[in-house]
């Protein structure tokens, strides 16, 4: 029952952020997404996982989005742009492929057998163990990508030193 | 207990004392700086609690024309909301104690990233210069500094071998875990006063440069939460800190369980209340600098450090 609920919130939320004109609006709903998924994961047997989705996706990754939307100061006029971009043209296409999409999961789940969840409760430990046995290569590609982007991020941020001297700063020229 | 009544008892405790705590500031800070307090209304001054909740109860709760509307009533609900629910997994004494999870202090950074959002959300829907701008600091400061705070955790979890705070509490009966993780502990105290943006940390709501920071346009009693929500994350940290690094409710037999607990809590918040006395506000390009450039390296090398020293015991 409750997987339903969480579910139905989850789809309901995702919905929502598609279809908000104001990003922080469609950002919140993300948010509440990103919960729903994770008390989905919680019920499945996935504690850790359900508080890593919590910590890293809810709670650093939306949070760094609304900071640079934040930044750029929206008004009024991009949600008219928001709306005005919004046409059927533009939502048709994916929306049939989807639908199609969605005939065919239905289709799977009611034809075939599908496998039940035996609720065996992976914790943190098991994660862990997995991550460094068999998925290692994984682990270690993506620390091989965050470190691509610390060193880029450091290269776009680094700045010339500046001597705020009156003596020192003609001599810098 | 049954469960239902330790909730109750947890959240009435809880609100009673955060109103409290602020006429305990007033007057701690009067002491260390030389001065009365207020000392007028009732014994000791104490009324000045209620004379103060009336005044926000009855004050005019107004909504900027130009703000977000639906954010800003928002905002305010969302730090109560997460950091009551930290709460749930605080373990008191024996027995009292909400849930004990199996992830309890994942559940904790989880809640206390959710916790980011109330400012973020109460900048932005303010629609004010002043408010943003304190919105974004609030929102670098909170989310570096969530960083250090998980990673300086986990040299307690590590010598653990848990994330339920019950288990943790109880592997500290031969030693408390602030003699081996002493750095673990100042990292995470200095993160914590961050995280709940204290004094000297109150850069969100800098008051000589924001006017009030993120929080410029609320009034009545959705300034109240913000108030409240503060109160409630100083006495979180406590809690945590007394969980994590000081034994919990663990102490000598002649005083119970709980009592230590609450001594440990009080002695926290003193500490907190005597650092708003005594340290000036950083500049917010040193806290950062601070955070990155000092404390995550000195983390991440309490926890290779005490990795290494689990392993060569294991061995």
């Amino acid at each position: 029952m409750a997987f339903y609920i969480a579910s139905a919130i989850a789809i309901l939320a995702t919905i929502m952020v598609i279809t908000r004109y104001n990003m922080i609006h469609a950002l919140l709903y993300l948010v509440v997404s990103f919960l729903a998924v994770a008390v989905i994961f919680f019920m499945l047997g996935a504690p850790f996982m359900a508080a890593l989705e919590v910590i890293i996706y809810a709670g650093a990754i939306v949070v760094l989005i609304i900071f640079v939307i934040m930044m750029l100061n929206l008004k009024e006029e991009s949600v008219e742009q928001e709306r005005k971009w919004f046409t059927r043209n533009i939502w048709i296409g994916p929306g049939i492929l989807a639908f199609i999409l969605l005939g065919e999961l239905i289709y799977i789940l009611v034809a075939s057998d599908t496998v039940l969840l035996n609720n065996k409760v992976v914790d943190a430990k098991e994660v862990g163990l997995s991550l460094y046995g068999p998925y290692i290569v994984g682990v270690e590609l993506s620390g091989l990508l965050l470190m691509a982007g610390i060193v880029g991020a450091y290269h776009l941020g680094r700045q010339k030193r500046k001597v705020l001297h009156r003596f020192l700063q003609s001599t810098e020229e | 207990m049954s469960p239902l009544l330790i909730v109750i008892c947890v959240l009435g405790g809880l609100l009673l004392i955060a109103p409290g705590l602020i006429w305990v500031e007033r007057r701690l800070l009067a002491v260390w700086q030389d001065r009365y307090g207020p000392n007028r209304a009732g014994p000791l001054g104490l009324l000045v609690v209620l004379a103060d909740t009336l005044k926000l109860f009855f004050k005019e709760d107004w909504i900027p024309p130009f703000a977000d509307r639906k954010v800003f009533v928002l905002a305010p609900a969302i730090v109560v909301i997460t950091v009551l629910m930290s709460f749930v997994i605080v373990p008191f004494s024996p027995g009292i104690i909400v849930v004990d999870l199996n992830i309890g202090v994942l559940f904790f950074l989880a809640m206390s990233s959710m916790g980011a959002y109330s400012i973020i959300l109460g900048g932005w829907a303010s629609n004010n210069k002043y408010s943003l701008l304190g919105a974004m600091r609030g929102a670098a400061q909170m989310i570096s500094y969530e960083v250090f705070m998980g990673l300086s955790l986990m040299g307690v979890v590590l010598i653990t071998g848990s994330f339920s705070l019950h288990d943790i509490v109880e592997a500290q009966r031969n030693m408390w875990f602030i003699i081996p993780q002493f750095l673990g502990f100042i990292i995470f105290l200095i993160a914590g006063i961050a995280e709940t943006h204290r004094l000297p940390f109150d850069i969100p709501e800098a008051e000589s440069e924001l006017i009030a920071g993120f929080h410029s346009e609320y009034s009545g009693m959705k300034f109240g939460m913000f108030f409240v929500g503060e109160y409630i994350g100083i006495m979180l940290i406590s809690c945590m800190v007394t969980c994590l690094f000081l034994g919990g409710w663990l102490g000598p037999a002649f005083l119970p369980p709980i009592v230590w607990f609450a001594l440990k809590m009080f002695a926290f918040i003193g500490l907190f209340i005597l650092l708003r006395a005594s340290l000036p506000r950083p500049r917010y390009d040193q806290l950062m600098e601070f955070g990155w450039k000092i404390l995550l390296p000195l983390s991440i090398l309490n926890l290779v450090v005490t990795a290494g020293i689990i392993l060569w015991n294991e061995s």
